[in-house]
């Protein structure tokens, strides 16, 4: 049997076993009644004591929604989604604070371990109180990592907020921040993307439930990554997360995000907006790990993951910098995008995103070049494997006041086996004579050639393409945070096992 | 008792755009323990596709003999299996593999066959420290082991690099595929001492080459020549010296 043929048959039979995140958590839920209205619109609002402002904001975001269709240039397809079919709102019941770890529930540690967070996190991120300074300690000598996680509707934790509260920086749930930082989050929430830009961003204004919040005051650096794990864990309810980076001038913050979902027969709806503003010379680096359950082998169950990420580079020599893997999802909608107005600001894209089964991707993004001498960077790298389809689909739009505006754009396809697709569609409207643009592009194969001289010194055909993969990839993958990069590079091999020709 | 590799009657074919391709047509060939052979042989006799079959390349097909490796059927084995065992085929033409760093795919490949020969793997520094020593001993500049595997190499430095891999693995038995073309007279000599070093009773060679020059270095024990996919003559040393005198026309005449 040709390798080709061969390895798609292990594909196969590997995928059902490969998703190690499909556990599901028997936690006690408070769930909101299925179904979207004004009254869910309330009720959410009322669960997280919001001001009557961001009521109002999300009604007028609700009734935008009403007139809006979901889009359909996507080249997704999917049957319609039920929006009524849906809880909005599903939150572990709270419980009085635990003392130690032994009183905090067992499922929910579990799951702190199967996502990977490190002991110590764990315990902070389940509410255990450390004394003071306790948190930290790098004695294990890992790099420390401020880490957020939310669990369906809610935050459950933040861990090392006093350390940073120490250097001035803020990062929370974001409906702890409408709370305590109303003033903040009134002035930005909205600014970047507004409530009614698309269909799936003004649902997610209606009704977000969760989210950080980052907020980096002047001249600092945040002293540590910090990073949020999402995790869907309900059933039937939709992940509607709200994220808001802000950092002033001459500040810098990197931040990660991960997310891992239940394995599921039925389609679960992800439907996220993150916003980031950057000042005068600040920087903010945001790098994603997605890695919600893609569906069987069939093509069932999955996450539809349609997702606003938009970064305003406002301040002069401002940076804002998205680096992505995509590993999940039946369906990924996504376009992490930079405003690029002030003068001589940076923005780039980095992304691998990887196909398998029955998985569609179409994802890319958008730089608006606004301001004189804006620069941007896109690497796509896009792995299509299975009966995958996968699009990148990129905007550079140079607006006529940019002049000097740079863009380079480089966009390569893998395809693994003849059954799968990659497409490319990069529009570039440049309005400003000075300004240039370059673009190139590439599709290939794994080929036979490298995969037997692979195998011949002794590596597995699974480590033969992870292999492979990974150079290709390689140019992304080393704008993750190191102790991401490892991470990511067996999340691609996982996610492709077996595969290749 | 069967030789250390023992091949009888070995037919395999490729599919060229539809049809069957016969290349190889029943070759003998024994090399036991201990021992050097060279393959020489006209261009398109099928040499290379006599050392992939032995290695596990699957698009040839087998359609009839047997290849066996002490004793262990080498066909019925992945490629992994085969390396595992101790087979090292060093190409012909070593293939380029973009964004792959050069010691991190040596340190792979020699722990995935230290993992399966029950070996203890090697870490990142008593790897580099071995990889670095046997790069000096090959006159390879060190830049060599941090930069991609094969891009950008010049042809000799592409042979160099399979040397290399050939020295860390440790292999019973190695196949070497024209090694020695494209590399300079020093280089030459630097890839005999490098098969030379692992000479003992338990390793072989075959070694495939167009020129007298290795086979100077390397005095092979037998010489075989190959033509239409067959072994037509074997010999000694002094079979070496009559092809390069009187070239292939006369085997081929004589077979005919
Ligand atoms: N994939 C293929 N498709 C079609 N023909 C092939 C293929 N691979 C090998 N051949 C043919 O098989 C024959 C033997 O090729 P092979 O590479 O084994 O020769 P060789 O003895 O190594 O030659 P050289 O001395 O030039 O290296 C040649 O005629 C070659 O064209
Ligand atoms: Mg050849």
């Amino acid at each position: 049997m040709p390798a080709v043929a061969e390895t798609l048959n292990t594909v196969e039979s590997l995928t059902q076993s490969s998703y190690k995140w499909g556990f599901e958590t028997d936690i006690e839920m408070d769930l909101a009644p299925k179904g979207l209205s004004e009254d869910t619109i309330r009720l959410i609002s009322a669960r997280k004591e919001e001001p009557d402002w961001l009521l109002a904001w999300r009604l007028k975001a609700y009734a935008a929604w009403q007139t809006m269709q979901a889009p359909g240039w996507g080249k997704i397809g999917h049957p319609p989604i039920d929006f009524q079919d849906v809880h909005y709102y599903a939150a572990p019941k709270k419980k009085p604070g635990p003392k130690s770890l032994d009183e905090v529930d067992p499922e929910l540690l579990a799951v702190y371990e199967k996502l990977g967070i490190p002991l110590k996190e764990r315990a902070m991120l389940a509410g255990v109180e450390v004394p003071d300074g306790g948190e930290a300690d790098g004695r294990d000598g890992r790099p420390q990592i401020a880490v957020d996680a939310v669990f369906d509707s809610v935050s459950v934790a933040t861990t090392f907020r006093s350390t940073l509260a120490k250097a001035g920086v803020i990062f929370c749930p974001i409906s702890e921040a409408v709370r305590e930082h109303p003033d903040l989050v009134r002035q930005y929430l909205g600014s970047v993307v507004p409530a009614a830009d698309n269909f799936y961003a003004a649902l997610n204004s209606a009704v977000f439930t969760d989210g950080s919040f980052v907020f980096i005051p002047k001249g600092v650096k945040c002293p540590m990554e910090l990073s949020t794990y999402f995790r869907i864990n309900a059933k039937n309810t939709g992940q509607f997360e709200r994220t808001l980076i802000i950092a002033e001038d001459g500040a810098s913050v990197s931040y990660l995000e991960g997310c891992t979902a239940p394995m599921r027969d039925e389609n679960q709806l992800h439907a996220a907006v993150v916003e980031l503003v950057a000042m005068d010379d600040a920087s903010i680096k945001y790098s994603t790990v997605q890695n919600w359950y893609p569906g069987d082998a069939n093509g069932k169950g999955g996450i539809y993951n349609f997702v606003t990420k938009r970064g305003a580079c406002r301040g002069a020599r401002s940076k804002i910098s998205w680096t992505q893997v995509e590993t999940g999802s039946a369906i990924t909608w996504k376009y992490p995008s930079c405003i690029l107005q002030g003068e001589g600001s940076v923005g780039e894209f980095y992304s691998v995103a990887v196909t398998n089964n029955h998985q569609q991707a179409d994802t890319g993004t958008k730089m608006l070049h606004i301001g004189r001498n804006t620069r941007s960077t896109i690497v796509a790298k896009t792995i299509s494997a299975g009966r995958s389809d996968s699009t990148y689909r990129g905007l550079v739009r140079v607006m006529p006041k940019a002049s000097g505006a740079r863009n380079f754009t480089q966009c390569d396809s893998l395809l693994i086996g003849d059954q799968c697709g990659a497409h490319t569609v990069p529009y570039i409207e440049n309005r400003n004579m000075t300004a240039k643009t370059e673009h190139e592009a590439t599709t290939s194969k794994i080929s036979e050639d490298q995969l037997f001289y692979c195998r011949s010194r002794g590596l597995s055909e699974e480590d033969a393409v992870g292999m492979i993969v990974n150079g290709f990839c390689k140019d992304v993958l080393k704008e993750l945070p190191m102790e991401f990069a490892v991470e990511a590079q067996k999340l691609l091999q996982v996610s492709l096992e077996g595969s290749v020709g | 008792m069967s030789a250390f590799l023992s091949i009888a009657g070995l037919h395999a074919s490729i599919d060229d755009n539809g049809t069957r391709k016969p290349i190889l047509n029943g070759v003998d060939l024994d090399v036991p323990a201990g021992e050097v052979h060279a393959i020489m042989g006209p261009n398109g006799s099928g040499k290379s596709t006599l050392s992939y079959v032995l290695a596990g390349r699957e698009d040839y097909e087998v359609t009839a003999g047997t290849a066996l490796f002490k004793g262990e059927d080498l066909l019925a084995m992945e490629p992994d299996a085969r390396a595992a065992a101790g087979v090292f085929l060093a190409f012909q033409a070593p293939v380029e593999l973009p964004g792959v760093n050069n010691a991190n795919f040596l340190r792979t490949a020699v722990n995935a066959v230290r993992r399966a020969r029950g070996e203890a793997e090697m870490d990142s520094m008593q790897f580099l420290k071995a990889a670095r020593a046997q790069a000096r001993a090959l006159s390879m500049p060190e830049d060599l082991l941090k930069r991609n595997v094969n891009v950008g190499f010049s042809g000799g430095e592409k042979k160099r690099n399979e040397v290399l891999q050939m020295a860390l693995l440790g292999p019973s038995l190695a196949i070497l595929d024209e090694t020695d073309s494209g590399l300079d007279i020093d280089a030459l000599r630097i890839v005999a001492e490098g098969v030379k070093a692992l000479r003992s009773p338990s390793f072989s060679a075959l070694v495939i080459t167009h020129h007298q020059r290795l086979l100077d270095y390397l005095v092979p024990d037998r010489v075989h020549v190959m033509a239409r996919g067959r072994i037509l003559r074997s010999g000694g040393p002094e079979l070496a010296h009559q092809l390069e005198a009187q070239g292939y026309a006369g085997f081929l005449a004589e077979a005919a």
